[in-house]
């Protein structure tokens, strides 16, 4: 185990931090000492305890025992508002902003300075025109936040950040929900704050973004700091084998496809959303039994409605599908089930997964009337005995059919979901951010699973704003911008031309 | 420090907390009682004697319980379907005419326990049906069913008052109600279960409906937690956007769990129409629909929840008439008030004690307590 390089002035030090949540040991005596004026970045698995780590420098949890030191100083935080007062500032993965507000009214939020508003209105627009020419955070404060791209409602959250005086700015999983390209741009700032003096903490399970921006980086394992580096003295392949603790593939190994029969083909489909808007235009493709077909795009560019329309959610507005070469019609998601449809559900919070349900219940969501599991009333054992086989088989963490499913890690969330979906071995599957928020050695997993069921002679849609994710799995990339297929490409086609044509400028 | 997610164990959940937020609202009532000038020890006392001090006062206390478990049972089904059902009162109201009718048609042929499983079934399909409409228009409409609900109230209650008037009432009379039901649609009172506790139920109106109550709390229980329609019901009403992507029928799901909720607040009506009165009266629900919002908030939407809630109201309820009697200065206005304490401390805030309870109880772990 080796420490930050000591000789640099820290920023920010934890020293001895130790959080239990009943026998559930989520930080173990933490040390970390992050250096002014550098970009450390915080990787590990989902559960490693980085995001309780995060909540305990911003006050959202206080630690059982260990000492927070900012510029050398103990400092204790008891909650957000001492977090702010000692220069910490949070971007949280999930935006907190209020979206019927303009970007000033956001950013004065709790800051408001007085009983009439008009002077601190003129001095947030006054801070924000230099935050703006500062660090190059360029938004037009006049902007209702809910209709700012995604990528400029995160740089709000930061302008929030500094507007409060923040030298020590954490982000959560700042990409998720961002383009490559807008992904850069944050890059770009956060080097800016860097080269300003201002320290950036970011948490991250994406290694590619580690090596891209941070100068040190953090590793932590089951609530333990295993290990801190240097990035330019570490790899790729070392980071994953300390955040696992074993060796990763981390490109899935695939033979060539070997495809069959048409099993869905999709003709001049046409989908709105629930206020008129039409997100799915005029779209037709086949995808055959035996292969991956990978729908590129950017989040918001129709594949959510795509899918939702095939899987029966949500009624098309014009054209056809067929299973089978037979139109399915205006078939609900139980009778398509029955027809061997599988749908690996894009968000698993809202819909592939009821999180207030113990696992064993979620096993059987929408499949729960099949007689296996018993007739007017459910049978219990059968259930449970199929669950405890899923757990197995999937390695789902901890192997208890009897736990909340909200008490499962992302991951083995995600593992219950794709478990339910594949053992059910249907003949089309489609597969929506199958690794969304999942740690490294379950994306290993889950793709491994997938290729299975290629090689089974399953057809299989795959949408994922991952590029990397499309990349290694599909047999043949659409590209969807605006609604239509703008083109298809083999799986070796190169980042940067599917880049090109997710934004719409290359065909 | 945020709490909300810390686990507690069930001890601290189901007996602690509620148990604090009782002894809160007893404590708040007591101050009520004190202001206005009586001792509320005496009047605390007062109000166990009555409610538990002779087998009168238990048969009184649980002759109420017995309409509450009926009104809890039917808010708490359709709760678990995502669906706020303030109209167990209405549903009720026309379930008494549908219980009526049947005691009046049979009550002169059959004895009890041959009307007794018609009367089930017409006080459940009236209280059914007078929710079906506010089904009907949430699943195929989405109009709100928590106004429609509300508005059916208001509808059932003069449309009885209409009935009983111009209709049920009986020739020549003065009151609005129907004629007395012969012993044949009369459900008989439970003396002997009293008697097996040496107790004398005097002339407590506590009959039969309780035991079939009882057997209700077991089939939501069934229906709820064991049966794949209770599956359903309880994924639309936790997530309905999993529950479209499981295929579970919205409209299908929401009618039947309310034609469910409607016919259990119906059968509410077989205790004070079948077992207490022996007659169709107006306004003989008294706003126990209400009060099973409140027992199945309080019961968490558990049978056995419900149970235990709708007993310390009916504590309430007779303990309550019982101090007013006794202590003129406490009106019945005043037992209303606390009545209204009881549910705003058990009920709406219920979560307010438990940020505290669980610093305490995570900082007493630690210190391996």
């Amino acid at each position: 185990m080796s420490q930050a390089p000591a000789n640099e002035r820290a920023a920010i030090e934890l020293v001895g931090i130790d959080k239990k949540f009943g026998a559930v040991h989520a930080n173990k005596n933490i040390n970390l000492s992050v250096a002014k004026g550098s970009i450390h970045g915080i990787i590990g698995e989902n559960g490693a305890g980085k995001s309780t780590l995060m909540s305990i420098l911003y006050g959202f949890y206080h630690a059982d025992s260990g000492e927070i030191r900012i510029d050398g100083k103990p400092v204790a935080i008891r909650d957000s508002q001492a977090a702010i007062a000692a220069g910490i500032g949070m971007v949280h993965q999930h935006f907190m902003l209020v979206e019927n507000f303009t970007v000033l009214e956001n950013l004065m939020l709790g800051a408001e300075g007085g009983m009439l508003l008009k002077g601190g209105v003129t001095r947030a627009r006054g801070e924000l025109k230099r935050l703006a020419s500062d660090y190059g955070l360029e938004v037009d404060p006049d902007a209702v936040v809910e209709e700012l791209a995604v990528g400029l409602q995160q740089r709000v959250e930061i302008l929030k950040a500094m507007y409060r005086g923040a030298e020590i700015l954490i982000l959560d999983e700042p990409t998720g929900v961002l383009t490559p390209a807008e992904a850069d741009h944050l890059f770009r700032i956060l080097k800016v704050l860097r080269d300003q003096g201002k320290t950036v903490i970011l948490i991250t399970h994406k290694l590619r973004e580690i090596m891209a921006i941070t100068d040190t980086v953090s590793v932590m394992r089951r609530g333990e700091m295993v290990a801190t580096r240097k990035t330019s003295e570490t790899t790729v392949e070392e980071l994953a084998e300390l955040m696992v603790g074993r060796r990763v593939l981390l490109r899935v190994e695939k033979g060539a496809a070997n495809p069959g029969a048409v099993v869905l083909s999709v003709k001049n489909l046409t989908v709105k959303d629930g206020r008129g808007v039409t997100m799915v235009d005029n779209v037709s493709f086949d995808v055959r039994a035996g292969e991956i077909v990978g729908i590129a795009g950017v989040a918001g560019n129709g594949q959510s409605e795509l899918l939702e329309a095939i899987s029966g959610i949500r009624p098309p507005t014009s054209g056809e599908i067929l299973i089978d070469g037979i139109p399915i019609g205006r078939a609900d998601p139980a009778r398509l089930r029955d027809l061997g449809l599988a749908h690996i559900p894009e968000d698993r919070h809202h819909m592939g997964l009821v999180l207030r349900f113990e696992e064993y219940e979620n096993a059987i969501l929408g499949y729960h009337r099949d007689p296996k599991y018993g007739g007017m009333f459910l049978d219990l054992d059968a259930i449970r005995k199929d669950a405890v086989d899923k757990i197995e088989k999937y390695d789902i963490r901890p192997p208890n059919p009897r736990l909340k499913t909200a008490n499962f890690s992302g991951g083995n969330q995600q593992k219950i979901v794709v478990a339910r979906e594949i053992e059910r071995d249907p003949k089309l599957l489609l597969i929506g951010q199958p690794t969304r928020g999942v740690d490294i050695g379950a994306i290993e997993f889950i793709h491994r699973r997938i290729i299975d069921m290629r090689d089974a002679g399953k057809a299989q849609l795959l949408v994922s704003v991952e590029l990397d994710e499309i990349r290694a799995l599909s047999d043949r990339i659409l590209v969807m911008f605006a609604g239509q297929i703008v083109g298809e490409k083999t799986a070796d086609a190169g980042e940067q031309t599917l880049g090109l044509m997710m934004a719409g400028i290359a065909a | 420090m945020n709490t909300a997610s810390l686990p507690l164990p069930g001890w601290i959940t189901y007996g602690l907390i509620p148990l604090i937020n009782l002894v809160l609202a007893f404590f708040f009532s007591g101050l009520v009682v004190w202001f206005i000038g009586e001792n509320p020890f005496d009047a605390l006392a007062l109000m166990l004697e009555g409610a538990l001090g002779s087998g009168e006062g238990i048969g009184f206390t649980l002759y109420y319980a017995t309409n509450f478990i009926f009104t809890g049972l039917s808010v708490a089904v359709a709760i678990h379907a995502g669906l706020f059902n303030i109209g167990s009162e209405g549903q009720a109201y026309i379930g008494g005419l549908g219980a009526a009718l049947v005691a009046l048609a049979l009550d002169r042929y059959v004895p009890w326990y041959v009307t007794m499983p018609f009367a089930i079934a017409g006080a459940a399909i009236f209280g059914a049906a007078w929710a079906f409409i506010p089904a009907f228009l949430q699943a195929k409409r989405g109009s709100h069913i928590v106004i429609t609900t509300i508005m059916f109230n208001f509808i059932g209650a003069a449309l009885m008052v209409y009935l009983l008037v111009n209709v049920l009432i009986v020739p020549g009379k003065m009151a609005p109600e129907t004629r007395t039901f012969l012993e044949g649609g009369q459900l008989p009172k439970l003396d002997w279960l009293m008697a097996l506790f040496g107790l004398k139920l005097g002339p407590a109106p506590f009959n039969v409906s309780f035991l079939i109550a009882l057997a209700m709390c077991l089939v939501v229980w069934l229906l709820v937690w064991r049966t794949k329609l209770g599956y359903e019901m309880r994924t639309l009403g936790i997530s309905p956007t999993a529950a479209v992507y499981a295929g579970i029928p919205y409209s299908r799901t929401v009618i039947i769990a309310m034609l469910i909720s409607g016919g259990l607040a119906g059968m509410m009506a077989l205790n004070p129409v079948l077992g207490a009165s022996a007659r169709l009266q107006v306004e003989f629900v008294g706003g126990a629909g209400f009060v099973g919002i409140a027992v199945s908030l309080m019961g968490r939407n558990h049978p056995a929840g419900i149970i235990l809630a709708a007993i310390l109201f009916g504590i309430l309820y007779q303990g309550g008439d019982w101090v007013s009697f006794e202590m003129p200065n406490i009106t019945r206005e005043m037992i209303v008030v606390i009545q209204g304490l009881v549910i705003l401390f058990a009920g709406a805030l219920e979560y307010m004690c438990r940020p505290a309870l669980a610093r305490l109880y995570y900082s007493m772990a630690k210190r391996g307590v």
